[in-house]
This record gives C-alpha cells, sequence and structure tokens, in this order.
C-alpha cells in the first residue's frame, strides 16, 4: 500500500509535467490547427540554456531560469517567423512535416554546440524533499505539482476573463471574423506560439532536475505529451490535464510493477488501446468536417 | 508512340492500347543495361558500397512516395519498418539458418502485417494522429532492438548475414538489387494510373468527394499505408543482406527522418523523384564527410532542409521539372473525340426512386432535420428549396451518407442505404455534386472524371483504362468542356468547374442525381447554360433532385418540389401549387 501511494504521488508529478506540455500542444492546435512537433523541444533547449546559464556560468538560479524562459519567448517568435507563418496559407501536412524539420533541427543543433553527455541540473529547493506518513515527497515534484495547479487556473482566468484571452480564443474560433472585428490575427497566433513555447520551456526547466538534461528528453516528453492530448481529447485543455495525469501514473505503475527498459512504451500502448476503442478521448474531439 | 495517319477521327485511347509491356519497353531496357553496367563493371568496394546503400534505401523511399506522394498519409516510421526487413533477414539466416529467400519474404510479411495494423488503428482519424504514432510506433521498434537482447542481439547487432547461393560475390549482389528497384519503381511509378493509384490520389487530394465518388477512403488508406510498409521490409532485407550487419541505430527514428527527406527534396509524388532524392543525400554526405565529424551537425542540416524545401520547392526537384512538362503537354495534346455521353439509370425498384420516410438528424439537442419525408419519382426533376437553416444541405448529407442520420429511413431504388457508408451508396447509384466545389487539384479534368466513371457497379463503361477515358471523355463533352480535358483543376473558371463536377457524378451513369445549389455563384448566362444542362440531363431519364435557392431555375426546371422549413417539410407537390401554398409564401417572405 505504502509503495501504490508513493508511486501514486510521483506518477501524479511526472504526468503533471506531460499536462504542461501538452498544454502548449493544445494551444498551438486551436490557434492553428497545427500540430507543433517542435513542442517537445522547447522544453529541452529550456533545460539546456539553465545548465548553461545556472551551471556553466554560475549565475543564480532563479536569474538563470528566467533568462532560460525569456529565451523560449524568443524561440516562439523564431519558430512562428521561421517555420509556421510562412506556411500559414498551406494544408496541415506541409506546415507539420516543417514542424518536425524544425524538431530534428534543434535538437541536433544542441547536439552538435553541447554534445552527447547527457548533463545534471539542481533543483530549485535544498531540501530534497519531506516524508510524510509512509510517503516520501520529492520537493521537485511537489514543486511541479504546485506550479501545474497554478497553470491551470492562470490559463482559466487568462482565456475567459482577460480581453486578451478571449481575443485569442475568436482567433482559434474563427480567423477571418477575428479579423473582421479588428484583432491582428498574425499578433495572435505570435502570442499564441510565445506563449506555448514558454509553457513547454517551464515545463522542460521544471522536470530537467527529476531527470537528466539530454537531447533525447524534448521527443520523449512530446511523445507522452501528444498521447495525453488523445487520451484526453483533441484540443481539449482539461482533457490534456487529465491525460497527462492518467499518463504519467500508467506509466509509473508500469514500470514498477511491468518492466523498466519497457517504460517508454506504456504511453504508446495506451494511445493505441484509445485510437481503437475511444478515439474521441475521454472528453471528445469534433472530427467530422464541414461538406 | 504511333500516330494515326489518316484523317479518321481516331479516338486518343486508340493510342494506349498498344500491350503496356510495350510501350514501356525502353524502361526494361534502360532498366536492363543499368543491371549489366552494375553487375559488369569493375567497382572498388567503396563506390558498391554506396550504390548499395543508394540501391536499397531507393526502394524504402519509393514506399514513401506511394502513402506520402500519392495518398497524402505520413509515415514517420519507414526506418522501423526497414528495420524489421533487415532484422528478419539478419536473425532468420543466421541464429534460425533459414534461407534468404524465406526470410526476405517472412521479413516483408511482417512489416506488411505491422502496417497494416498501425494503420487501421488510426487511419479512421486526421493526419497529426497518424504522424504521432509512427513516432511512437519507431520508438517502440527501436526499445524492442536495443532491449530485447535474446532475440535481436541488442545494441551489438546481428552479424555474418547471409546472402543467397546465387549472389554470393557482391558485385552480383549489386546487379540483384539494381534488378529489384527497377521492377519495383516501374510498379510504383505504373501505381499511379491504376484504379487503387487514382484512388489513393483522389483521397489525397478531398476525403469527402472521394468518398461520394464510390472510394472506400479508409481501405484505400490502409493499402497505401501497408504497401508502403511493405516496401520498407523489402528494402531492409536486400540492405542486411548487402551489408552482412544490422544493428539498432540504423533503423533508428533519425534515419526515418532521412529517409522523409529523400523523399521531400526529389519530389514525394513521383518514384524518379525519389531516387533522384535518395542518390543526392547519400553522395552528399559522402562528399561533406567533415560534417559528420561533429555529432548531430548533419542532421540538423538535413532538418533545416526540410523546412526550406517544404517552404521553396514543395514538389522537390523532379515535380519542378515534371511541373513544367505537364503544362506544356496539356497545351499541345490534342483533344480526342468522344461520342455522346448515354446514360441509362438502373430502374430495379417501383414508381419512385428515392423514398425517404421519417428522416431526422439531431446534432445534440438541435433537430436540424425532423421527420422528413420525401419521395422522387423516376425520371423526373424534383427540387428541395426552403430558406436558410431549413435543414436542405443536412438532408442531403444525410442522403450521401456523410451524416449518419438519426433515425428514418432511405431506400435508393429499392435497396435500403440508410446505413451505408458514403462510397457504398455511390456504389448502389447516388451521385452527387457539393454546393462548395470539391474537385481534385491535382488532376487534370479527365482524370477526376474518370474516377467518377470507375463507380462500383458503373454498366456502361466497358474493360480497361481505354474504355473509363472513353466514358469520361464523353461526360465532359457532355457539358462542353471536352476540348480542355487535360488542363488542371486550377486553369478552370468556378462555373466551369462545377460543369466538371456534374460531368464527374454523370460519367458514373448514377440511378439518382443530387444537385447541392448548383446554381450558386454562377453569373446569368452560367445559369441559362447550367438550365440547358438540367435539361439534357432530365431528357435522358436521369432522375434528379436539387437544393438551389434560385426560384426562376427551380420553378422552371423541376415538376415537383418539397419546401422544408426549420428541419420540417412544410410543403411537397406539384411545382406551381407547391409555390403558391400559403405556408411556403409565409416562409419565405414572412407572414402577416
Amino acid at each position: 500500500m505504502d509503495l501504490v501511494l508513493q508511486l501514486l504521488f510521483t506518477g501524479i508529478g511526472i504526468g503533471a509535467v506531460y499536462a504542461l506540455v501538452a498544454l502548449g500542444f493544445v494551444l498551438i492546435f486551436r490557434a492553428t490547427n497545427v500540430v507543433n512537433f517542435a513542442q517537445g523541444e522547447f522544453s529541452m533547449v529550456a533545460a539546456y540554456l539553465m545548465v548553461v546559464f545556472s551551471v556553466d556560468l554560475g549565475w543564480p538560479y532563479w536569474l538563470s531560469f528566467l533568462i532560460a524562459l525569456g529565451g523560449m519567448a524568443l524561440l516562439g517568435v523564431i519558430f512562428n517567423l521561421g517555420v509556421y507563418y510562412p506556411l500559414r496559407h498551406r494544408t496541415f501536412l506541409p506546415v507539420i512535416i516543417a514542424t518536425i524539420g524544425a524538431s530534428i533541427l534543434l535538437s541536433n543543433s544542441v547536439l552538435a554546440i553541447y554534445g552527447p553527455q547527457p548533463q545534471v541540473l539542481q533543483g530549485w529547493f535544498d531540501t530534497p524533499g519531506i516524508q510524510l506518513g509512509p510517503v516520501y515527497l520529492d520537493s521537485q515534484y511537489l514543486l511541479i505539482i504546485a506550479v501545474t495547479i497554478a497553470l491551470v487556473f492562470f490559463n482559466y482566468w487568462f482565456f475567459e476573463k482577460t480581453l486578451l484571452g478571449k481575443k485569442l480564443q475568436a482567433t482559434s474560433q474563427d480567423k477571418e471574423m477575428a479579423s473582421l472585428l479588428g484583432i491582428s490575427v498574425s499578433t495572435m497566433i505570435m502570442i499564441t506560439f510565445i506563449y506555448s513555447a514558454v509553457l513547454g520551456g517551464l515545463a522542460g526547466l521544471l522536470v530537467a532536475p527529476v531527470l537528466f538534461v539530454s537531447i533525447q528528453m524534448g521527443s520523449t516528453i512530446a511523445l507522452k505529451a501528444f498521447a495525453a492530448t488523445i487520451i484526453g481529447g483533441f484540443g481539449d485543455v482539461a482533457g490534456a490535464i487529465i491525460g497527462g495525469l492518467a499518463l504519467g501514473v500508467i506509466e509509473t505503475f508500469g514500470a514498477a510493477y511491468i518492466s523498466v527498459p519497457y517504460k517508454d512504451g506504456f504511453a504508446f500502448l495506451v494511445l493505441v488501446a484509445f485510437l481503437i476503442f475511444r478515439p474521441q478521448g475521454i472528453f471528445g474531439e469534433r472530427v467530422a468536417e464541414k461538406a | 508512340m504511333s500516330a494515326p495517319s489518316d484523317n479518321m477521327p481516331i479516338p486518343a485511347p486508340a493510342v494506349r492500347s498498344k500491350p503496356l509491356l510495350v510501350r514501356h519497353s525502353p524502361y526494361f531496357i534502360g532498366a536492363a543495361i543499368l543491371v549489366a553496367l552494375a553487375a559488369g563493371l569493375r567497382l572498388d568496394g567503396y563506390v558498391l558500397n554506396i550504390l548499395l546503400q543508394a540501391t536499397t534505401f531507393s526502394i524504402a523511399v519509393f514506399g514513401l512516395s506511394v502513402v506520402l506522394g500519392l495518398c497524402g498519409q505520413i509515415n514517420l516510421a519507414q526506418a522501423a519498418f526497414f528495420g524489421l526487413g533487415a532484422y528478419a533477414v539478419g536473425l532468420g539466416t543466421t541464429d534460425l539458418h533459414l534461407s534468404f529467400w524465406l526470410c526476405l519474404v517472412g521479413g516483408c510479411v511482417i512489416a506488411l502485417v505491422a502496417g497494416a495494423f498501425l494503420g487501421m488503428s488510426t487511419l479512421r482519424l486526421g493526419g497529426h494522429y497518424l504522424a504521432m504514432v509512427t513516432i511512437s510506433f519507431q520508438q517502440i521498434v527501436t526499445l524492442v532492438m536495443i532491449n530485447a537482447i535474446w532475440l535481436t542481439h541488442g545494441p551489438d547487432g546481428v552479424s555474418n548475414i547471409r546472402r543467397p547461393e546465387l549472389f554470393q560475390t557482391s558485385q552480383s549482389y549489386l546487379a540483384f538489387c539494381v534488378a529489384m528497384l527497377a521492377i519495383v519503381g516501374y510498379l510504383v511509378w505504373h501505381l499511379s494510373d491504376t484504379k487503387l493509384g487514382r484512388a489513393m490520389r483522389a483521397v489525397r487530394d478531398n476525403e469527402l468527394a472521394a468518398g461520394v465518388n464510390g472510394i472506400d477512403v479508409f481501405r484505400t488508406k490502409i493499402y497505401a499505408f501497408a504497401l508502403c510498409a511493405l516496401l520498407g521490409g523489402l528494402a531492409g532485407g536486400l540492405f542486411a543482406g548487402g551489408f552482412a550487419y544490422v544493428s539498432p541505430d540504423q533503423f533508428s527514428f533519425a534515419e526515418s527522418i532521412v529517409f522523409l527527406t529523400m523523399s521531400l527534396l526529389g519530389g514525394v509524388a513521383s518514384p524518379i523523384g525519389s531516387a533522384i532524392g535518395t542518390g543526392l543525400l547519400i553522395l552528399i554526405p559522402e562528399w561533406l564527410r567533415f560534417l559528420k565529424s561533429v555529432p548531430g551537425l548533419y542532421l540538423a542540416i538535413y532538418g533545416l532542409f526540410v523546412i526550406l524545401i517544404i517552404r521553396f520547392m514543395p514538389d522537390g526537384i523532379w515535380g519542378f521539372v515534371s511541373d513544367a512538362f505537364n503544362r506544356w503537354r496539356a497545351h499541345t495534346k490534342a483533344p480526342p473525340v468522344a461520342a455522346p455521353l448515354q446514360l441509362r439509370p438502373a430502374t430495379v425498384g417501383g414508381e419512385f426512386v428515392l423514398e425517404v420516410t421519417g428522416l431526422s438528424k439531431h446534432f445534440g439537442g438541435l433537430k436540424a432535420v425532423d421527420g422528413v419525408d420525401i419521395a422522387v419519382k423516376r425520371g423526373g426533376v424534383h427540387a428541395l428549396i426552403g430558406p436558410n437553416g431549413s435543414g436542405k444541405t443536412t438532408t442531403l448529407n444525410v442522403l450521401s451518407g456523410l451524416y449518419e442520420a438519426t433515425s428514418g429511413k432511405i431506400v435508393l431504388d429499392g435497396t435500403d442505404i440508410t446505413h451505408m457508408p458514403p462510397h457504398q451508396r455511390t456504389a448502389a447509384g447516388l451521385g452527387r455534386t457539393f454546393q462548395n466545389i470539391r474537385l481534385f487539384r491535382s488532376m487534370t479534368a479527365l482524370e477526376n472524371v474518370e474516377l467518377g466513371a470507375e463507380r462500383p457497379g458503373n454498366t456502361m463503361i466497358g474493360k480497361g483504362d481505354d474504355a473509363l477515358t472513353e466514358r469520361a471523355m464523353e461526360a465532359l463533352t457532355f457539358v462542353g468542356l471536352g476540348n480542355r480535358a487535360n488542363e488542371l483543376i486550377s486553369s478552370f473558371s468556378y462555373g466551369h468547374q462545377r460543369l466538371i463536377e456534374i460531368a464527374r457524378a454523370l460519367a458514373a451513369n448514377p440511378t439518382l442525381l443530387l444537385l447541392d445549389e448548383p446554381a450558386a455563384g454562377l453569373n446569368s448566362t452560367e445559369k441559362l447554360e447550367l438550365h440547358e444542362l438540367l435539361k439534357r440531363i432530365a431528357a435522358q431519364g436521369l432522375t434528379i433532385l436539387i437544393i438551389d435557392h434560385d426560384m426562376t431555375l427551380v420553378s422552371e426546371a423541376a415538376q415537383h418540389i418539397t419546401v422544408l422549413n426549420f428541419g420540417r417539410r412544410i410543403a411537397d407537390g406539384e411545382s406551381m401549387a407547391v409555390l403558391r401554398h400559403p405556408d411556403v409564401v409565409s416562409a419565405y417572405l414572412g407572414s402577416e
């Protein structure tokens, strides 16, 4: 029983990371109808920026953290201008191929600069964790869960209560109408890319101390996050969160009770099971095209 | 190519009717020369290895030209399928001591089954699912190759892989691979002109229109995907035999991306492009070997290449060349002459071609169509009218199977089609056009109409491609566009595109023709032409169900009118009487 509780905590912690990246997926998908296959690389790049500033240059942790997030905002801008914007009038296939190209470009550029050796990054807190009854609560996991909860509320407030959020929603639902109302669609899409790059970066920064900082961390996280969005129901914000948490828990239990080397395979099995039996996910996606 | 010498108008198909193998003989002669060169020339080991790699990779990239180029579906796991074939040959010939041929076939079958299964689980959904699922599959295959040491020897890989007795020397094995490449290349090249190939292109251009033209979209996609996987497996098996050693890193996600880049660079739509792209991307890194000294650098450049190609050269090198050639050909080729179009609608059922009873379609709480009855008399023009939002187009979409009916029954010429998917309804004799035109944009007018003519159950075409072309030409000539048959859809005006859509439906010789607002967006001359066309269609006894806002057109063309409002039928009967019906007047003009 103790082990179960312990695994549940770890699973939710890791699931929260998937949820954050999944949220970035969903935001871009809703704004542009494009799945950004480089979303995971945002996490990886942010983690490496953190290593550069905090470990290599020895700058304060919080400052490096902010610089890394700022770098992600910049990357979001570059990504939008270089990858999405020139292709915005094309069908989705060229765009996703371009984002795949961007993902390869990002991960291998970092590899070329930094080499294949995984890097170690310290957690935010000095205390490694606290013992609560039978369960050991790792401080970094606690931080991840807290940030995820805070972001869920922030998202709700931002998209439902602020004018900017409503403009973003309007853009994602009907670009032509939004532009007729005087909303600058390209600005809104730019903001979406920046926000989702920052979200992806945040997830990377939070999870980096738990995993190693490696070239592969981006694609691994992106794969899980995408599986999470399908499980939750494609394009649904709540679905992305629930799906991410569920996947984290399933994976942690799978690794503990079934097989460690194949840990990364469970996400795929769950994904295929969902695709076969409930392709619209837990919360459902509208799949039909209008005739 | 023979040219007709006398002054008799010889229809174009006559040129085509020479046996295919004779017409394509230059290809086979060229291929035979290449095989002989591969076998005969003295090549040093380095060149031999590069050629062997280029040959086997090309076959794998051919697979992508089928799935991505022809069918428009993405596959990011081609290296995994390649690996399945390679490991089948590797483990089969070493650990299991089986014959090379058996292992090669076995590897192909394994790849095929894996591809088909993956496709079946995903292809009903949008392309982004497929992209992610294939990446996941790729990761799983890599995980198994590395971790299942008892089976795959783990990261060490499999060495001492054997070749068939017949091709023991590297040189003879290369010749064998070149021969395989030539055969597979021929089949893939020819595929786009077969029924399956046309169906794939239709699915790529417009899935909805493909469905209502009698194509089983889901099955077509699975065929394309499985075929791609099969070619990957074959290529992998040949690769393993050629290099005698395989290891997991040769079949990683990065390699899938390399395959994709090769395919995009050369031109995804054609095997020639695939071969060009593969050759270039194998040679360029050889010339730029220094790039490989920094890990990641050359893959980073590949990634950049992908973005740049997609942005600036979406059809690849070969696409760029062949596009220019096609433009030139479309204007020079003499239009083939066609006989008048014959429409012989089937007559199985009774007086009514279409009987709809109690049809409902609810979207959540909204009753878009609510208990509607429609009976369409054989041989007449029946109009379905109503104000905006009255449920007309929803009714049409339920009739053609794009929406599932919530309740009610649809009987077409004696056959209950209520629960059939769109392509089966088309096979049963339903033809339709769309309000917002849905043509296959990368094809010529003729190819679009050929797809329509290919409807399963079309009794008006004989056997073979020639009959198909003939029928399509008749239909295009019937709508007055026969002389522009070989032009691409994009070069036609809006009104002409609408006519091509009608021709596409007519070529299928439907039992009932559904026209969804055919007059929308047409100018007054075009409307008159449309009216004439409808008369000529009706004169051949084809029953038409038409939806339109244009009251002049409707009242002149239709003998019978059904009026919908708020999803319910408010009037039904002979045209003039219905148009004077007080409920109809108030629905359109408002009541006092």
